[in-house]
């Protein structure tokens, strides 16, 4: 190998003898076969879908979509385009990913508190639970709740009847719910209220407590600031209490809020699933906190509880968070297994979609990027709560 | 007489069950609660069931119908692979048992148990193709059940942990274009469901080829679940080796050794070491994982569960055939993580 004055080598041999030079041509070089690889793919792509006659793009999104779909938040019928039934698909990922996730965190908590409990009994049942569950593929058990509901619950006319007015059926779950006033806007607005004067509270206590150190009964004063407010502005408003009762008629119940086997087998399924792994996250964050730092806010005289709330649970959460996000994003990828049960979430309706057109990359693009934007909406919190939370040492 | 406020078995009792008023009322409900569902599935699981018979001596009792899982669970475990030559699949179906038995024990470990890890597999893979020594080939179609879910699993595991490893040392490469790629192949791969990948393998995939050339599906849902896991594994890498402390990698170069060589005698063997546990997790999401097959119709054990159902003449045991292939899948998952501690406790991590 020759070099030169500065002592970098020279010539072709240096390519790959020479360090510096060396990090250049690989990258090129990986960068150069990615291109290529690249355009002939898209090369081959196109001259197939001009054999099979397929129109690429986007365009298809406008045409009738000619199929129905069986259970819409928005207003949806066959004469609808392929974008408003995917839009519908959409909606209805999100509201089982949203009540999902809310549920599978309380229940995930509640049974990671479970599995620490000091009774062994109740310790060993919460293990088998989430041991047993989290050994068994998430498909099999919604096929197993589905089939729970559709072939074992009895039919419609002789629903089961575990509570007043709430019928279990094969043909869904019905609930009573509120009948519906403008009584209960005022009440949201005035809990959104009291969700913004609880935030200040929370600032100006905290900025207190550092100035001077005195303890502000903040959880106490909150929860009044929570629910104080709505409830006075139910009761201004003449206190409705009238419901709107799941009520038999023909041959299925009208009224009430009816979920359908499908929806319900998915919640439950993923919620069952994901909540083992929650409460595995909050068992072992709870566990990361380590003996002494209880044993010292104990010694320096904290209550139980002011252990509990000031010293234990802000490092638990700290732990908890990051894998619990992990968990959250998975279920709500984990939702697309609706399409083996038939709740038409996102994927269910571009599959659909997908066969009828046969615009396969189209759709699967769909797919691909409102996933991907879920999932770099939840990084993008999670390097903020990252850098919010992080230890500041000297 | 026993002496009871100093028996030990009073003691650990009284501390575990009945240390208060609440813990006491507590114990009582959840065993009671837990007798009577334990009974009543005892008592449909084994008093009342059937064990042998047809369908219409099942309906007659109100347990579960065994004699279903007995009549069904061949072609649950096999498929349409040809009832005769099940001895093949059964043959591969065992090797694997014998040769993750032989790795639980530290004495077997050494040269000759990683070639077999490698010939064995492979030479069951070729037996159940057949077409040699007159046994009749059987077209890749007709493979199904248990060595498909296992050959899914197991290529997938050897493929994607050494891909993961690679991608995990590209992430934190000085080469600013490896790095993005690296990230941009994890994190998009990592933020869409496995389905979007298995459905690209199945629907998209075949228009990327040129003419004339075709790749079977189930290769295709191969490549799908290698890439899939890989992404993950490259995740759990990437955490083992950001555990390590700045000086083995300085202490590294320090001694003047090359990059694969520090990779390969320094770095990885502490890295790969303190993640045992989240990547067996992912071994066993990827095993779960290789369920989702039976959304694009390949014939694996979730798909056969769900054929065997659909028989005309007998419809209705959907639980007994679901608490099947769970039991079955349950055996593996759970046999994984079991080996995995152990292997923690045998390297003293």
């Amino acid at each position: 190998m020759q070099y030169d004055a500065s002592g970098k080598g020279v010539g072709i041999s240096s390519l790959w003898r020479d360090v510096t030079k060396r990090k250049y041509a690989i990258q090129v070089l990986v960068l150069v076969c990615i291109v290529v690889f690249l355009s002939l793919m898209i090369s081959i792509a196109s001259d197939s879908l001009q054999k099979q006659n397929i129109a690429s793009g986007f365009g298809f999104l406008e045409q009738e979509a000619a199929f129905e779909i069986g259970e819409t938040l928005t207003e949806y019928s066959a004469e609808s385009s392929f974008g408003e039934a995917l839009l519908v698909g959409l909606l209805n990922t999100l509201l089982v990913a949203l009540l999902g996730n809310l549920l599978a965190v309380i229940w995930g908590t509640l049974v990671g508190i479970t599995s620490l409990s000091h009774n062994l009994l109740l310790a060993r049942l919460a293990r088998i639970y989430v041991d047993t569950l989290r050994n068994i593929p998430l498909l099999l058990q919604l096929f197993f709740w589905y089939a729970l509901i559709t072939e074992f619950l009895p039919a419609i006319r002789n629903a089961l009847n575990p509570l007043p007015n709430v019928y279990f059926s094969q043909r869904g779950l019905f609930f009573p719910i509120p009948e519906w006033s403008a009584t209960y806007w005022w009440a949201l607005l005035a809990l959104f209220l009291g969700v913004i004067a609880a935030v200040f509270l929370y600032r100006w206590q905290k900025l207190r407590q550092q100035r001077t150190g005195q303890l502000f009964p903040f959880y106490r004063v909150a929860a009044a600031l929570l629910l104080a407010p709505p409830l006075l502005v139910w009761l201004i408003g003449g206190a409705p209490v009238e419901l709107d009762l799941p009520v038999l008629q023909g041959f299925n119940f009208e009224g009430g809020l009816a979920l359908t086997p499908e929806f319900s087998a998915l919640l439950l399924g993923l919620v069952l699933y994901t909540g083992a792994f929650n409460a595995e996250i909050v068992r072992s964050g709870i566990e990361s906190v380590k003996k002494g730092q209880k044993e010292a806010a104990v010694s320096l005289g904290l209550s139980r509880s002011q252990v509990l709330r000031l010293v234990m649970l802000p490092q638990a959460v700290r732990v908890i968070i990051p894998p619990m996000t992990s968990q959250m994003l998975n279920l709500t990828k984990n939702s697309s297994l609706a399409v083996a049960i038939g709740y038409p979430d996102l994927v269910n309706v571009a599959n659909t979609s997908m066969n009828q057109t046969g615009q396969a990359i189209e759709c699967i693009v769909v797919i691909v990027v409102v996933y991907l934007s879920f999932s770099l909406m939840t990084s993008a919190f999670m390097n903020w709560y990252n850098h919010m939370t992080r230890l500041v040492e000297r | 007489m026993i002496d009871l406020p100093r028996n030990p078995i009073w003691l650990w009792l009284k501390k575990n069950f009945f240390s208060s008023p609440f813990n006491i009322v507590l114990t009582l409900l959840l065993l009671y609660v837990a007798t009577k569902l334990l009974w009543n599935f005892i008592d449909w699981a084994v008093l009342q069931a059937i064990w042998s018979g047809d369908a219409s001596t099942c309906r007659q009792s109100e347990g579960a119908c065994w004699a279903y899982v007995r009549e069904k669970a061949r072609y649950v475990l096999f498929g349409h692979y040809p009832y005769e030559e099940q001895w093949r699949p059964q043959l591969f179906v065992a090797i694997f048992f014998l040769l993750s038995l032989l790795t639980q024990f530290k004495r077997c470990w050494s040269k000759h148990l990683v070639a077999a890890w490698v010939v064995l597999p492979l030479g069951a893979a070729l037996l159940m193709w057949g077409g040699f020594f007159g046994l009749p080939h059987v077209e890749m179609q007709e493979w199904g059940g248990l060595p498909l879910t296992l050959a899914l699993a197991f290529l997938g595991i050897s493929a994607s942990y050494p891909i993961g490893i690679v991608l995990a040392l590209a992430r934190r490469s000085e080469m600013p274009i490896i790095r993005a790629l690296s990230v941009i192949y994890i994190e998009v791969i990592r933020g869409v469901p496995l389905i979007s990948l298995l459905f690209m393998a199945a629907v998209m995939f075949p228009l990327f080829l040129p003419e004339g050339v075709t790749i079977s599906k189930v290769l295709r849902a191969q490549v799908a679940i290698i890439m899939f896991a890989s992404a993950y594994m490259a995740e759990v890498v990437r955490g083992g080796l950001q555990s390590l402390s700045k000086g083995q990698y300085e202490a590294a170069d320090a001694i003047g050794l090359s990059y694969t060589k520090k990779m390969v005698f320094v770095i990885l063997p502490q890295a790969l070491k303190t993640v045992i546990a989240p990547t067996v997790n992912t071994f066993i999401g990827l095993f779960k994982d290789t369920s989702l097959v039976f959304i694009i119709s390949l014939s694996d054990m979730m798909f056969t569960t769900q054929a065997s159902l659909q028989d005309a003449d007998w419809l209705g045991f959907t639980i007994e055939g679901y608490i099947f292939a769970a039991l079955i899948y349950f055996v593996f998952c759970y046999f994984i993580s079991f080996s995995s501690s152990r292997l923690e406790r045998e390297l003293k991590v």
